[in-house]
């Protein structure tokens, strides 16, 4: 494995595309369980592990595997693993296994891991797999993990539990609250993303054409320019 | 009969599938562009949903109780499901052609919405279900009954959805809320309203 590949995951799991923000899958659980911070880690630690478990495993069999049943195949060795997360998290963590409640063994059906499955871990080797597993999940993590702590300080005035002030909007904690953030920091996303990919673009232009004068045509401003001439 | 309305009640509107319980959130997404669309998805879904509970809660109940085998519980349901799906698109395209039109491009996704597992879930928790719908037995009927109207709820938020989406597709908004950001503000106003249920209950 070359240091290239490595960082080449890593920024597509975590960030170019994040299963949460860039790629929005498995949004049930992004909505349902980001009333706290400690809860979207929790599900996100979850994911996490049964990813980077069933993405080696299929990557391991996946020259065994006959193309035909390959999605039941994958079903059951993601349901076997959340089936152990599942006795092992009521037997040592009762709390989260209490909050995490119906989500916990929807995992199954959840899109993010299904999809890392078929579409990298049946075609690539072990390690490449476990890596995109991990980063894939730790992805899934910080964005639910981000979402549950804004969620928290509005609407309950802590983080991670602990008191920050009185100040409460309960409309951050009910159902309608979680589909307003989510929307919105996908909206700012989208934004970073794009402007991001503007700047890249326009130095790559300099790059190629370095006496060229004339910046890439940009909406807004032509838009804007052209609303001052017509003043 | 206080039972039935109750059910009706609670899985419709203060329990809805997708505006407060947030289930089946990918389909309200992906197909929710068209009312026709819409409708056929969620009429396949209850249709699914029912059955699941149908067969679901009795081979948890007498089956896998009895063996003491309860933690098989994810396994046996998602192939269940997966199969039942199967066996319905089979029968559909065999028996109503029309109804297969209608409803069949949209069977084979619903193996993996959590809407059809969440429901066989959630129908033999029986404390959760018996504390949310507010009555004091659990039987077959009402797992049943609560399947299916928590499939029309479904089909309600959905249709209602794609309503909205074609008034919102044709605004002038900023490229970065477009498509789903401004979906789920969308969402979330609708989830307002239903709140006022929760209220009345």
């Amino acid at each position: 494995m070359t240091g290239k590949k490595f960082k080449n995951i890593s920024m597509d799991g975590l960030f170019r595309n994040n299963p949460t923000l860039r790629l929005v899958l498995g949004t049930c659980p992004t909505l349902a369980l980001t009333t706290s911070a400690m809860n979207g880690i929790g599900m996100g630690l979850a994911v996490t592990f049964i990813l980077l478990c069933s993405n080696t495993l299929i990557s391991l069999l996946r020259k065994v595997i006959p193309n035909e049943v390959r999605i039941p195949s994958f079903v059951l060795i993601i349901a076997t693993f959340v089936t152990i997360v599942r006795m092992v998290m009521e037997k040592f963590i009762p709390d989260l296994y209490s909050a995490l409640g119906v989500y916990l063994p929807l995992i199954v059906v959840n899109c993010i891991i299904l999809g890392r499955a078929e579409s990298f871990a049946s075609k690539n080797p072990v390690l490449d797999s476990s890596l995109d597993g991990i980063f894939t999940g730790l992805g899934f993590t910080w964005a639910l993990t981000m979402i549950g702590a804004i969620r928290e300080i509005l609407g309950s005035g802590s983080i991670f539990g602990l008191e920050l002030w009185s100040f409460k909007i309960e409309f951050f904690t009910s159902a309608a609250g979680a589909f307003f953030t989510y929307g919105v920091v996908i909206a700012l996303f989208n934004g970073l993303f794009a402007s991001i990919e503007n700047r890249k673009r326009r130095k790559e232009f300099k790059l190629l054409y370095p006496s060229y004068e004339v910046d890439l045509p940009n909406k807004d401003k032509s838009e804007n320019k052209i609303a001052k001439e017509a003043k | 009969m206080g039972t039935f309305l109750m059910i009706i009640i609670s899985a419709v509107f203060i329990n809805n599938f997708i505006l407060v319980q947030f289930l089946g959130i990918c389909p309200f997404l992906g197909v929710s562009k068209q009312t026709n669309n819409a409708f056929g998805m969620g009429m396949a879904v209850t249709l699914v949903m029912t059955i699941t509970c149908l067969i679901t809660y009795p081979i948890y109940e007498y089956v896998l109780t009895p063996l003491g085998l309860q933690y098989l519980e994810i396994i046996v349901f998602i192939f269940v499901i997966a199969s039942l799906v199967q066996m319905i698109e089979r029968a559909i395209k065999k028996f109503s052609p029309s109804l297969y039109n209608a409803m069949g491009v949209y069977l084979p996704l619903i193996t993996t919405n959590c809407a059809v597992l969440g429901v066989a879930e959630l129908v033999i928790d029986k404390a959760q279900i018996m504390s949310l719908l507010g009555i004091k037995a659990m039987n077959l009927g009402v797992a049943v009954g609560y399947g299916f109207f928590a499939g029309l709820g479904f089909t309600l938020a959905i249709v209602l959805m794609s309503g909205l989406r074609i008034k919102i597709d044709k605004l002038n908004i900023n490229p970065s809320l477009k498509g789903f950001p401004i979906t789920m503000i969308a969402a979330s106003f609708m989830a307002m309203a239903f709140y006022v249920f929760n209220l009345i209950a």
